[in-house]
């Protein structure tokens, strides 16, 4: 056994002292990707705008090719695309951001402080999410679109939040109810925390993993949903998004006429985003759930096999 | 000297069974004594209704029916006086693997007792409480900066004993606290408990479905079956001459190599 | 069975074991690969006689399910059989190495010559299909020939042998009790009359009264059908009273393998002397282990 070389006192002060370190997924391939994909179109979207002229102004060229000054083109009111993508990006970027945040905040609250609470809190509040999750999103936009014909990004960003945030509120409600059920929720009562604390330090940080999928989640649900009601004209029809560039070129017959500048960029950033954001969630679920990493190739490559002492073992794999 | 007087103790649940509902009555008229200084085991099998009793008398639930008291003084569920009896009863979970919560130090929990019930304050006095409860747990101070994934199971269960020790209560009640252990570790669990016990004058509890620990550390034992208390005695007396039926099959039915090679 | 007349019985069976064995088992190491490299199993030789009970105990980490499973060619990476290999020796007279088996050859030899109870047997079962269908499952992938009638039948006797009401061929899993379930994971594993059964910690998760009765069940079919058993547990006073030798293993290797008495009442090995230690004495004096003193407790921090 070791002997102690320092005072007990102070070894177990530098202990306490230490902050909680939350757990980082580790820096695979995969995350990497994510990571750096989403910072740079993320880079775009906060920096661009000012690099760029006015994504408003009309010019006389018309619809035209990239060339001519013109990084990607113009539209037929011969906009810029390119200055349009950047404050598209933003615009697009700033709807997932209130999404998520607002959906984080609605599911938490109605998912894990309800299961927490038990009883009637939680019978109702969980009567409340599978409501809102039962009622149907367009018709409900639809509804709202019709009674404000202008809308901002903000009303967009609300409308998807209401009503998106169930399912959310229902995961977090499961995986809450079996924290609660845990044995070191039981040690802290006994200990005599109050139930406020035992929430909040001991069963919330538990959820810090499956929180950070959720948000993610909900920012991707937040960016396709705005394309999906932009391009139906229901979106901020005011505002440069992916989505409403996408209106804007479907309505100005971008594909008939062969104009792929103007529909292919934001389309392609949306599917690039939607990806980045896909693979940092795969290796937040990584740390959710341990079993998922030992299923790739790249860990295979670990075993030192050689090959045909890794056929075989495939073959096996499959009696 | 403390006294923990548990009187005719019942707990029913209610279960949802379509329209209609059935009880099932978990715990039935149970009453026993808890003394300073002396070990009681209570042995029972799965869904005896150990495991309820256990809740029970550590607030975790509510009893239908019956009373508790300490020191003379029933239990008061709420406030102070709930803050008072967890003080003066405290628990070892059985999973030492799910009694530690994975994202905090182990210094976070032997702190949070400490302060709770008022044994120390400020960052000086925590610190040397948890390095002292540690000791007396026979751990190295600088495990209070590890986490629970870190140890071993048998660290993490004498963690889970310095956690119970923090409020200096005068009841243990240890549920089940070996048999997630490995094998080689129980015993030195268990003598840690048991020289605890002696040095604090504790009164413990012990619950578990093996009886030949029971008998080896315990004073008295109850037998505890579908909710009821068979059988209860002095260790010796409920091991080797048992009256109840139940008692007698437990005893029988327990590995015994003596079988073997007495004639 | 007399004392005397079970002593003579079991070292027949240990003599029968060296001189016929119906498994050995040589120089068998299993490596984990990964990260680091874990030698779960190393250099493991033993000799299964007819008909005996090898017990197999150790804590957990040992190896000695691994030991089991990749007896049974059951492991999957990244565990990866290192050296030796496995043989049976069937009672018709020829020899199979286990290693050498592949396809539809293992598929075939599997639960036919050799079976498994696995840990949490009980939980095995498959909750949407009544026992019966599962139990001819059995038949109706390795006994093709049998018809539907042969089949039904052999299914009611096989529950019946294990003790189990044939009433009860047409409930679900759920409407059985844990010790019933685990009586039926074991006719599955004696569906097919294998020579040898391994039994991977099969009492663990029950009462101990119900375990007990397993355990009768299992010596009693022993006597009966003439299997070997090997079975894996951790708790020494178990295997001390029903096997005919038993294996201490620790760290992947097998560090004493004797007769179960002997081992009992004369261990050799200093880690089989602290497990014994382990164990509280149910019956003797109070206060004294199953072999040791106080003044050998364990006081190390583990």
């Amino acid at each position: 056994m070791t002997t102690t070389t320092q005072d007990p006192a102070l070894a177990a002060g530098a202990a306490t002292a230490v902050s909680r370190r939350v757990t980082l997924p580790p820096m695979t391939p995969k995350l990497a990707a994510g990571l750096l994909l989403g910072g740079a179109i993320t880079l775009f979207g906060l920096l661009g705008p000012l690099f760029v002229g006015n994504p408003s102004t009309v010019n006389n060229i018309g619809l035209s090719g990239p060339g001519n000054g013109f990084i990607l083109g113009t539209t037929q009111t011969g906009q810029d695309v390119f200055a349009q993508l950047a404050y598209a990006t933003r615009g697009s970027l700033t709807i997932g951001l209130i999404v998520g945040v607002l959906t984080l905040f609605l599911s938490a609250f109605f998912g894990i402080v309800g299961a927490y609470a038990g009883g009637w809190l939680d019978e109702s509040f969980s009567l409340f999410s599978n409501v809102m999750l039962v009622i149907p999103g367009l018709p409900l936009i639809i509804i709202i679109s019709s009674y404000v014909p202008d809308k901002s990004i903000l009303l967009v960003a609300l409308v998807l939040a209401i009503t998106g945030w169930a399912g959310s509120a229902r995961v977090l409600r499961g995986f809450t109810l079996s924290l609660r059920n845990r044995d070191y929720v039981a040690a802290a009562r006994v200990s005599g925390e109050k139930p406020w604390r035992v929430l909040g330090v001991e069963i919330l940080p538990n959820l810090i993993p499956l929180l950070a999928s959720q948000a993610v989640f909900a920012v991707i649900f937040a960016i396709l949903g705005e394309a999906g009601l932009s391009f139906l004209g229901l979106g901020a029809s005011g505002s440069f998004t992916w989505g409403t560039m996408l209106y804007y070129a479907q309505n100005g017959l971008a594909l008939r006429l062969g104009a792929w500048w103007w529909f292919v960029p934001p389309g392609l950033l949306i599917a690039l985003f939607g990806a980045a954001l896909s693979l940092i969630n795969f290796s937040i679920d990584e740390i959710i759930n341990p079993k998922l990493r030992n299923q790739t190739r790249a860990t295979r490559k670990k075993w030192n096999l050689s090959k045909s002492q890794l056929k075989q073992v495939v073959k096996e794999d499959e009696l | 000297m403390s006294v923990l007087e548990v009187k005719n103790l019942v707990k029913q649940y209610r279960m949802r069974d379509g329209w209609k509902g059935r009880t099932l009555t978990a715990v039935k008229d149970v009453s026993f004594t808890i003394e300073s200084g002396r070990t009681v085991a209570l042995v029972g099998q799965s869904g005896s209704g150990k495991s309820t009793l256990a809740k029970l008398l550590m607030q975790l639930e509510t009893p239908t029916s019956g009373v508790i008291e300490l020191d003379g003084k029933p239990v008061v569920r709420r406030g102070a006086g709930l803050r008072q009896y967890r003080s003066d009863v405290q628990m070892v979970f059985q999973d030492p693997f799910a009694s530690l919560n994975p994202y905090h130090t182990i210094a976070h929990h032997l702190a949070r007792p400490l302060i709770l019930h008022g044994k120390a304050k400020g960052r000086d006095e925590i610190d040397a409480g948890v390095a002292r409860l540690l000791e007396r747990v026979r751990l190295e101070p600088d495990m209070a900066n590890r986490r629970p994934h870190e140890l071993s199971g048998g660290q993490r269960q004498r963690i889970a004993i310095a956690r119970a020790l923090a409020p200096e209560p005068k009841i243990l009640v240890a549920d089940e606290p070996v048999s997630m252990l490995d094998v080689s570790i129980r015993l030195g669990v268990l003598n840690l408990l048991a020289d605890l016990q002696r040095e604090e004058n504790l009164g413990v509890f012990y619950i578990t479905h093996d009886l030949a620990t029971a008998r080896h550390f315990s004073d008295d034992i109850l037998v505890m079956f579908t909710g009821e208390i068979v059988e209860r005695g002095p260790a010796d007396d409920v091991i080797l001459n048992p009256q109840h039926e139940y008692t007698r099959l437990l005893a029988e039915a327990a590995p015994n190599p003596e079988k073997r090679i007495s004639a | 069975m007399t004392i005397s007349e079970e002593t003579q019985a079991r070292a027949d069976r240990a003599t029968t074991a060296r001189a016929h064995p119906v498994l050995t088992v040589d120089d068998f190491s299993v490596e984990y690969r990964g990260e680091r490299v874990v030698q779960a199993v190393r250099n493991v030789s033993l000799e299964l006689g007819r008909g005996e009970i090898l017990g197999l105990a150790g804590e957990s980490g040992c190896g000695k399910s691994t030991l089991a499973y990749g007896i049974n060619r059951l492991l999957k990476p990244p565990a990866m059989i290192t050296s030796g290999g496995a043989h049976f020796h069937s009672r018709e007279g020829y020899s199979i190495d286990l290693g050498e088996l592949h396809g539809e050859d293992l598929r075939a030899f599997r639960w036919d010559k050799i079976s498994m109870v696995f840990q949490g047997a009980m939980n095995s079962l498959n909750p949407v299909i009544n026992i019966r269908a599962q139990l001819e499952d059995i038949f109706t992938t390795h006994r093709p020939e049998m018809s539907k009638k042969e089949r039904r039948e052999k299914c009611a006797e096989l529950l019946e042998r294990v003790g189990v009401d044939r009433s009860r061929l047409l409930s679900y899993p759920h409407e059985l009790s844990g010790g019933m379930r685990q009586r039926v994971m074991i006719a599955m594993a004696m569906a097919l009359d294998p020579q040898i059964m391994i039994m991977d910690e099969p009492t663990t998760a029950l009462d101990v009264v119900v375990q007990r009765e397993i355990l009768r069940e299992i010596t009693r079919l022993r006597a009966e059908l003439g299997f070997a058993v090997i079975f894996i547990t951790h708790d020494l006073p178990l295997l001390l009273e029903i096997s005919d030798r038993i294996a201490i293993m620790r760290e992947g290797e097998i560090v004493e393998l004797r007769d179960a008495v002997d081992l009992y009442t004369d261990p050799q090995h200093p880690y089989t002397k602290k497990l014994l230690a382990s164990f509280p004495s149910l019956t003797g004096a109070r206060g004294s282990f199953v072999r040791g003193h106080a003044q050998d407790r364990n006081e190390e921090v583990s």
